[in-house]
């Protein structure tokens, strides 16, 4: 069996007559946090939504444990464990912490292993399990996004994918939501994280792609680019 | 100049025409049942080529242009027979005195876009006729006569129905050349760049305060002066008639039907409305029904065909389009 | 050089919203000035506060020496300041070529009818749509429709140029080919103020850069001196302090 479960190659994607994406590819091996990392505009979002799904892309292939998956919707992508946790949250404020945590198992397979995978959230999200009947709406920024991480875990997902962790959060909220990621990865979730703040993401990840303008810019491993001024030339130009 | 860079173009010549055989037909065998339909037809043309200039290429509605049909019959009648004066003095008066208060209205309401601008143009009809309805010196509800004396001045009763249409044709002459060199000149285009995007219009530099009530004067002119002479004609003049909402609508479909936007189109939408609106009025079963046949009409553009006649044609055949416009 | 813009502490709010604070900057003639800064930053509401879309609540907006705040758009177009929007703003029913000669028309040379279409067909030619003079505008592409935005605005001879994200929704070959418009225009003698995203571009186009940062100057200076800048890395790059916690723990 593959060491990565997701594969994307040459995918190019747009909106009307608006090509954003060139060709971007990239590999998420099992068992890690690999980060994809640019600046506004390059595509980050874009190629989410053509790998999730949402987006039908023009060219290219995402292979999902070795399945073609690049065709499929968002939900079919979701039912083989392609779970997305959204930029901006996106939760349903108006219900609970436990019925948020239950419209993340709405797949067959989730359904199956519901109330295992809750207690395994639980343990992993104390905080979550003391608050389970509060409404998420009341939550804090950071209990939101701990909250949509959870939701997607739900999905009994085999690679996670977190749009935009740090959006609209304070520096010490993230700095708690580093925790969360670390739990993630001790519990051997593999994770996609796609992140503006490229110090979090380097210094949690172990593999990144950086893309500019819809095109691969370099990659590598996180400790490796941490100090590398090319980064800063992917965001700044110069 | 204008007169002549127009003067090359094929539309230039067309209108000529139009106006020849409106003012040669009725004279073939002294055919008065033809001059009172022509001179309804002529009047159509006039109040739909002059909102054109306003609907067509700046795109407000104007659902009160009647007011200057109206206004324009009133001051015209009043100056004959109030003060006395002579036709010919009375009906440019008239035509200035009506672009005057349009520019004055104007600049008050164009500030309103869209359906606000629409609602205050039937704010202005409803309050102008309220305030002539109650203003004695002009009859109020009553109206004011012509004595028949008057109509010495152009030749007695036996001419006068005559020279009244002459001059009717000669106004419509005037409107489609008006509504045409206004169309191919730079104030024009000012106009038509206000009607498909007007803050981008501004931001380009198009004075657009200054243009719209410009625009609203303009098509104030000739109706005002076509007034004077419909009421003259009547020898009568009272406000219901005067300020008719309901013609003011039809001549909204006319412009519609025509094409809005377009010279030719609009004169000739005006042309089919008011031939089929002489046979409806006149055949027994549909007498009433030329309401219905105008809502239906405009229901049918505006869903169906937006460019109108001749919008439909032109997208056909861009070539007629090229050679008429 | 003299200055050819001049914003001094012009500053804007939107209810609960300073979209622009206390910003002083100017434009010199003949440079291509580059303003950039993460989204809501403030930078396409500047560009209203300056062409008179907006009215700003504080400060003065100069232009060559006269003082421009608050006039309204028309005016300021009939001064020699153009504009190309970010949202494309065609004059749908209307040719490539009427389009121009609107610009032509009521911008800074205020051209009769005849010459403005003279002018128009020129500027038309020299940014690629020599070939949709008669098309209508609505009927163009996405990049067709960006390039009559600068057509239209270059029509009107201004003396300035504000671009908002002309390169945005371009492919490879037509940002290429729009930079290398941007050159030319400035060549000519226009002088451009330009936002921009796309950073490769715009870090190579601008001789200088002011960074907005919500809402205020962050940092100016020549591309280098900007990218050097450590306010503004943390600012697109994020806060590095956020990993502390996360370092003293490894």
């Amino acid at each position: 069996m593959s060491d990565f479960l997701l594969q994307v190659e040459g995918l190019e994607a747009g909106y009307d007559d608006v090509q954003v994406l060139w060709g971007i590819s990239l590999n998420v091996k099992r068992g890690t946090m690999t980060t994809l990392l640019g600046a506004n505009g390059a595509g980050k979002t874009t190629s989410l939504r053509a790998i999730t799904g949402s987006l039908r892309p023009r060219k290219g292939r995402v292979v999902f444990e070795g399945e073609d998956v690049t065709r499929l919707s968002a939900h079919a992508k979701v039912a083989r464990g392609l779970v997305l946790v959204p930029e901006g949250r996106q939760l349903f404020s108006a219900m609970s912490v436990e019925e948020n945590l239950e419209m993340g198992a709405f797949s067959q397979r989730a359904r199956a292993h519901f109330n295992d995978q809750l207690d395994k959230v639980y343990t992993m999200f104390p905080r979550l399990k003391e608050r389970r009947h509060q409404k998420a709406g009341t939550f804090s920024g950071g209990e939101q996004q701990m909250l949509a991480i959870a939701r997607g875990l739900m999905s009994m997902p085999d690679v996670l994918i977190i749009d935009e962790l740090s959006l609209g959060l304070a520096p010490v909220i993230v700095q708690q939501l580093v925790g969360t990621l670390k739990a993630l990865k001790e519990a051997g979730v593999t994770v996609m994280l796609v992140e503006q703040n490229v110090h979090l993401a380097l210094a949690i990840c172990d593999y990144a792609y950086v893309i500019a303008e819809g095109r691969p810019f370099l990659e590598g491993h996180c400790k490796e680019l941490a100090s590398k001024p090319e980064i800063r030339q992917a965001y700044l130009g110069l | 100049m204008l007169l002549l860079r127009l003067a090359r173009r094929p539309f230039f010549w067309v209108i000529a025409l139009i106006v020849a055989v409106f003012a040669i037909a009725p004279l073939i065998g002294d055919n008065v049942d033809l001059r009172e339909s022509l001179v309804l037809d002529a009047l159509y043309i006039i109040l739909a080529s002059n909102l054109n200039i306003m609907l067509g290429y700046t795109g407000y509605i104007n659902f009160g242009s009647i007011v200057f049909f109206g206004l324009g019959g009133y001051i015209c009648l009043w100056l004959v027979s109030g003060l006395g004066l002579p036709l010919a003095v009375s009906l440019p008066i008239a035509g200035t005195c009506v672009s005057g208060l349009a520019l004055v209205f104007g600049l008050g309401i164009l500030r309103l876009r869209g359906h606000f601008f629409a609602l205050a143009t039937i704010g202005i009809i409803e309050g102008v006729q309220a305030f002539v309805q109650n203003f004695k010196p002009w009859g109020g509800s009553a109206g004011l006569y012509l004595s028949g004396g008057v109509l010495k001045q152009i030749g007695g009763p036996a001419n006068a129905l005559w020279v009244i249409y002459f001059l009717m044709i000669a106004v419509m002459g005037l409107s489609l050349y008006l509504s045409y060199a206004v169309k191919s000149s730079k104030f024009g285009l000012g106009l038509l760049a206000i009607g498909q995007n007007e803050d981008a219009a501004a931001v380009l530099g198009v004075p657009t305060p200054l243009y719209k009530a410009l625009a609203y004067c303009t098509s104030a002119f000739l109706p005002a002066i076509a007034g004077g002479l419909f009421f003259f004609k009547s020898a009568f003049i009272e406000p219901a008639s005067a300020f008719d909402l309901t013609l003011s609508t039809e001549v909204i479909v006319v412009v519609m039907l025509g094409g809005q936007g377009t010279v030719f189109g609009v004169a000739l939408g005006a042309l089919l409305y008011s031939e089929l609106r002489g046979y409806l009025l006149t055949t027994a079963t549909f007498s009433n029904f030329q309401l219905v046949i105008s809502g239906a009409l405009l229901l049918l553009i505006v869903l169906f065909f937006p460019g109108g006649l001749m919008g439909w044609i032109y997208s056909r055949f861009p070539r007629i389009q090229k050679v008429l416009e | 050089m003299t200055n050819l813009l001049e914003l001094k502490d012009v500053s804007k709010r939107f209810g609960g919203v300073q979209a622009v604070r206390d910003l002083s900057f100017e434009v010199r003639e003949g440079e291509i000035l580059g303003l950039i800064g993460p989204n809501g930053a403030g930078k396409s509401t500047l560009f209203n506060l300056i062409n008179g879309v907006f009215k700003p609540d504080t400060g003065n907006v100069v232009f060559q020496g006269e003082d421009i705040t608050g006039q309204k758009p028309y005016k300021i177009a009939r001064r020699g300041i153009a504009r190309a929007h970010q949202i494309v703003q065609p004059l749908g029913a209307l040719s490539v070529l009427d389009n121009c000669t609107v610009g032509a028309c009521f911008g800074r040379e205020d051209l009769p009818l005849t010459q403005a279409r003279e002018t128009a067909f020129e500027v038309a030619q020299t940014v690629g749509l020599g070939d949709r003079l008669q098309m209508r505008a609505s009927a163009l592409t996405t990049a067709g429709k960006k390039r009559l935005e600068m057509a239209r605005a270059l029509s009107a001879r201004p003396k300035l140029l504000l671009l908002d994200e002309v390169l945005a929704g371009l492919n490879p070959s037509e940002t290429e080919e729009m930079i290398a418009t941007v050159r030319a225009i400035r060549d000519r003698g226009v002088s451009i103020l330009m936002i921009e995203h796309i950073m490769r571009a715009i870090m190579s186009l601008s001789d200088r850069i002011v960074v907005l940062n919500l809402g205020s100057k962050l940092a100016e200076g020549t591309p280098q001196q900007v990218a050097e800048n450590p306010e503004v890395i943390t600012a697109y790059l994020g806060d590095a302090s956020v990993t502390h916690g996360e370092e003293a723990s490894s």
